[in-house]
């Protein structure tokens, strides 16, 4: 059977609905939350702060540190345990490597950056939500720059390339690759690709077009969030 | 040759300040090719060529000549260890600490104190942070009794007012002494009622202080209340 229609109906390269906002931890340093369909992803930054124990020190720069993690009522209906494993710690990596190229720590030697990642409720897509919304975190902490970073992921169902798979598409009983890829929206380098399955080349390179198109409208909720929280006119009392 | 973003508006990382040769990168903003990129969040400000942002956020960056409140957390073999609300700490030496003679092995805590707030003035930074802070100067000291509370230190400006006016007017209104860091550290001492109002006050400052008059808003809840 082959797949000729969304499950949700959407076109194959369009997104779920996606929503951001700025500041919604009032004690960390820097936050944000990212919404894309069922998926939501919560960011927290601390610091620069004092980094322990002393031999992660860096004398020359600060370091990045991201913790991924998803809650224990998150999934579809199996408890995820809690305490991390081996697929939260490889995630926890990506995500860091994906944020440390536009990040400048040179300022803050022998100190750390620590990026929290909560996801409340997830429906695939996680670790893209999750790196949207630490970027934003961390350009609201105030942390020099080069530019955001915007996520997604692309890939195939049977024949069809797609954008945004949700989970019952990525679990499709057929040929299906799943590709989450982050980049800087500004220049259009990536900064994470990685793959599930299989995907012929011209597939992969349709896909690449397709994720990165997708990118750019991310990459504007990002910006129209982080604005609306320090915008004239909206004062929060 | 032009400027792409609007003049104090809000920018983020990223984003394309100017084309063209015509404009200079400074602090927050850096040139690619012919564009110059915002490189943190912030408020834009164009001085004639210069181009630049002004933070909004973030942690309080320790500068030489400031006036802070720090707080002692430890106590070393030549000082005090103080928190400055940074990402470092800042360390106040025996020598600027007290203009007293202090005999080799003498008890610190005597001077100042675990929890102990202090005026003090930054002396040095490295290019590793380490901080230096003196309490020699004219209006530094030990804090006495009273309440602390913390803002974002990028609104410290906004809190003191042109010339002080700001923080002039809560004094004069309420009679409550008010002491504030560049750190972002503010030391109330007053009838307890009247800090309360203080407190909610520089609190009604920070939360506002992007939208135009605010002095007369501030001065009418002051009035209110």
């Amino acid at each position: 059977m082959a797949y000729e229609e969304r499950f949700d109906g959407r076109k194959f390269d369009e997104t779920r609905p996606i929503s951001a906002e700025v500041g919604i931890i009032k004690e960390a340093d820097g936050s944000a939350v990212f919404r894309i369909g069922d998926t939501v992803a919560y960011a927290a930054v601390y610091g620069p702060r004092n980094l322990h124990p002393r031999f992660l020190q860096d004398p020359s720069k600060g370091i990045l540190r991201c913790r991924y993690n998803m809650m224990p009522f998150s999934g579809a209906g199996d408890r995820v345990r809690p305490g991390g494993n081996r697929r939260s710690k490889e995630i926890s990596m990506v995500t860091e490597k994906a944020l440390l190229p536009i990040l400048n720590l040179d300022e803050f030697p022998n100190s750390v950056v620590d990026v929290f990642i909560e996801l409340p409720q997830t429906d695939a897509g996680t670790r893209c939500a999750g790196i949207c919304a630490a970027s934003m975190a961390l350009a609201d902490a105030g942390l020099t720059m080069r530019d955001l970073v915007a996520s997604v992921s692309v890939g195939r169902v049977d024949d069809k390339i797609l954008a945004d798979l949700n989970y019952k598409e990525e679990s499709y009983d057929g040929e299906v690759a799943d590709i989450p890829i982050a980049l800087t929206p500004r220049t259009g380098s990536l900064t994470l690709l990685q793959m599930d399955g299989k995907i012929s080349r011209p597939e992969l390179k349709k896909a690449l077009e397709i994720g990165k198109k997708v990118c750019e409208q991310i990459y504007e909720v990002q910006k129209a969030a982080l604005k609306a929280k320090f915008s004239v006119g909206d004062a929060h009392e | 040759m032009a400027l792409t973003a609007q003049d104090k508006s809000v920018v983020v990382p990223g984003e394309e300040l100017a084309s063209g040769m015509e404009y200079l990168p400074t602090s927050g903003t850096y040139r690619d090719g012919d564009k110059i990129i915002a490189a943190r969040l912030g408020l834009l400000q164009v001085d004639g060529r210069l181009i630049k942002i002004i933070p909004v956020s973030g942690k309080y960056l320790p500068k030489r000549g400031d006036t802070i409140i720090a707080k002692v957390i430890d106590i070393t073999l030549n000082g005090w260890r103080c928190d400055i609300n940074s990402a470092y700490s800042a360390l106040l030496s025996m020598r600027d600490g007290s203009s007293d003679y202090i005999a080799k092995g003498a008890d610190l805590t005597r001077y100042y104190t675990f929890g102990d707030y202090l005026i003090a003035q930054i002396t040095n930074v490295t290019s590793q942070n380490v901080i230096d802070l003196t309490l020699k100067g004219p209006g530094l000291r030990k804090l006495g009794e009273g309440r602390i509370m913390n803002i974002n230190p990028h609104k410290v400006p906004r809190v003191i007012g042109k010339a002080g006016s700001m923080v002039g007017m809560l004094k004069d209104e309420l009679g409550c002494r008010i002491s504030v860091g560049q750190n972002g550290v503010i030391w109330l001492q007053g009838a307890p009622d009247k800090e309360l109002l203080a407190v909610k006050a520089i609190q009604k400052i920070v939360s506002e202080s992007h939208i135009p008059g605010l002095t007369e808003r501030i001065s009418k809840f002051l009035s209110r209340k």
